[in-house]
């Protein structure tokens, strides 16, 4: 029987038989991740299930703790959190614990740490933990239950999902990156549109994109409510792991003649970089479109698990060169990891934004779900390259979200209304 | 189960529009149930409770967004013991079955409104809406998320079941 990457990697997971789309599974766990919003709950269950029996075996480096959303601390009850799951990583030895200032945004932080690989099952209490299918996993966002059962008996319940196939041809237009291909393709299908299902991403476009870029696309399928997106592991992938030093993994590729409920073919020649209106990551418009409305912003968020990659940084300080922030707007700019951060520096890039007028933040999810860092005062506008544009989000209830690529997040941040790099240069 | 609805006519009903994120240093349930649903209608808690609402009704794609658990616990904690939707985002989904708070997905919600009372059978797959002197067919839950909830949530689940094997 032909099968889906997906499938294969669950049927490889699972001790029950010829298990198709639809059905129901019990399946091993790889890897685990729990933050600091999301661990203290899953720990307490973990316990919880331990008290029943203490012969259950625990493999402490199955699990990945991150705090990172509301870090370094941004008030006493965060702190609190983050304590939790310091005690609870000494208790149990947990190597893959990662403390402020020796980690950064999950999502960016475990595939640059080699923690997650091609054929793996990876789940995370978190929902964009689908960025890993960018390598070939399967990887798939749970709540802090699951998590919980997953780090004592090490493992998950899972319906396995239908695959949705998407295959990106033709060129890509200046500017246009891997955010700009999957906000085209939310506006498309919609926030349900791959509900219970995979985002399998195919197609030439994909070929020759770079990981950056696929980690930004898988990360947002959960934004057309997909279970997991996924794309073959290739050339680019091995080089990928080979830099991050893992050696060790099982490549799997779907079979011609896998069963997909549909494939959408999406022609890039004429995409041009998307803009999110709020408040949904559907309302999306074209960057040309939406130059012509000259909406004005106050302030522009670059980073997050969807964009603070050393590839988006780079394109940030090529358009900040020598240019200033706009009076009336702040720039924000969030490197995802310490490692990133770093680079950046070595780079010269953090000079740049300094010179610029932007601030640079330390590694934190906080702005990007309202925690600090950038909190949105009422009526305010931003615009972001994070990947959620929810009314309030951000701060205020009446405060709006633009969700854009990191490009035209910069050129905004200069003009100070949502404008495309190309403008600037004329 | 019995209860009486409360309906929103809106899709897309998020988690940060269910629990903000500001209210995510805290996993106490009751704190929760206090700010739940807050910006999307400030009445809710207040309402919930003085109207003994207790099913909860809404339009497709209910809890898009974060993983955050804190979302059904949330309602469940508030009063609601029962969701019905068109479709629910599958965290939010997987989350309100482990925690063992029912959630039926049907299609025709236009069937049901504010006040209405109900009777549901979850096992047999009907609701009486009794209100309206209606009864509606609704799927069954496929019988291992019919196991979880019956040992009411996932980590019952684990224990009586998972460890036993």
């Amino acid at each position: 029987m032909s099968l889906t990457i997906t499938e294969k990697i669950i049927r490889n997971h699972c001790k029950q038989k010829n298990l198709t789309a639809g059905d129901f599974a019990l399946v091993t766990v790889d890897r685990c991740l729990a933050n600091d919003i999301t661990a203290p709950k899953a720990i307490e269950i973990f316990e919880n299930i331990r008290q029943e029996s203490d012969e259950i075996p625990f493999d402490p480096n199955k699990l990945i703790l991150t705090p990172d959303h509301f870090t370094p601390n941004k008030d006493i009850a965060s702190a609190n959190q983050c304590k939790l799951l310091r005690e609870f990583a000494h208790k149990y030895k947990i190597k893959h614990y990662f403390e402020v200032g020796r980690g950064g945004i999950e999502h960016c932080l475990i595939p640059e740490e080699g923690l997650v690989a091609p054929g793996e099952l990876f789940i995370g209490a978190d929902s964009h933990t689908c960025t890993y299918g960018a390598l070939g996993a399967f990887s798939t966002g749970v709540g802090s239950t699951d998590l919980g059962v997953a780090m004592a008996l090490g493992i998950c319940w899972l319906k396995i999902p239908e695959s949705l196939k998407f295959n990106f041809s033709g060129r890509l237009k200046e500017w246009v990156s891997g955010k700009d291909l999957i906000l085209y393709t939310i506006g498309k299908i919609g926030v349900d549109g791959a509900t219970y299902k995979t985002m399998e991403f195919t197609g030439e476009i994909i070929q020759n994109l770079s990981m950056s870029n696929r980690f930004t696309m898988c990360n947002m399928a959960i934004e057309a409510g997909g279970k997991n997106a996924i794309i073959a592991p290739d050339k680019i992938t091995l080089a990928y792991l080979n830099d991050v030093g893992l050696l060790k993994y099982k490549m799997v590729n779907s079979d011609k003649g896998a069963a997909y409920i549909d494939t959408i073919e999406i022609n890039c020649n004429n995409i041009e970089p998307q803009v999110a209106f709020p408040s949904s990551p559907e309302n999306v418009k074209p960057i040309t479109e939406v130059d012509a409305m000259k909406i004005e912003i106050d302030q522009s968020i670059i980073g997050s698990c969807t964009n603070g990659r050393l590839e988006d940084l780079i394109i940030v300080a090529k358009i900040l060169n020598h240019n200033k922030i706009a009076p009336d707007h702040r720039c924000i700019i969030i490197p995802g990891t310490q490692k990133i951060y770093l680079e950046a520096i070595k780079l010269g890039l953090i000079e740049i934004f300094i010179q610029a007028g932007a601030i640079v933040s330390t590694p934190t999810c906080g702005p990007c779900l309202g925690g600090y860092m950038g909190i949105l005062a009422k009526g305010e506008k931003a615009i972001s390259t994070t990947n959620r544009n929810f009314k309030g989000r951000m701060g205020h209830i009446t405060s709006e979200i633009y969700l854009s690529n990191p490009a035209i997040a910069a050129a905004t941040a200069i003009k100070g209304y949502i404008t495309s790099p190309s403008y600037l240069m004329e | 189960m019995k209860g009486k609805v409360l309906k929103y006519d809106q899709k897309d009903i998020n988690t940060d529009l269910i629990i903000p994120a500001r209210y995510l240093t805290s996993s106490d349930p009751n704190y929760l149930a206090e700010h739940c649903m807050e910006d999307f209608d400030k009445e809710f808690a207040k309402q919930i409770k003085e109207k003994a609402f207790s099913i909860l009704v809404a339009e497709s794609n209910f809890g898009c967004g974060s993983s955050r658990e804190q979302a059904p616990i949330a309602l469940k904690a508030g009063g609601i013991q029962c969701i019905i939707a068109p479709s629910f985002a599958r965290i939010f989904f997987r989350n309100a079955i482990n925690i063992g708070l029912p959630i039926i997905e049907m299609e025709r919600v236009e069937k049901l409104n504010t006040d209405d009372e109900l009777i549901i059978d979850v096992e047999s797959g009907f609701i009486q809406n009794v209100t309206r002197h209606e009864k509606l067919n609704i799927k069954k839950f496929p019988s291992f998320l019919a196991e979880i909830i019956q040992a009411g949530g996932l980590l019952e689940y684990a224990k009586k079941v998972i460890i036993k094997k």
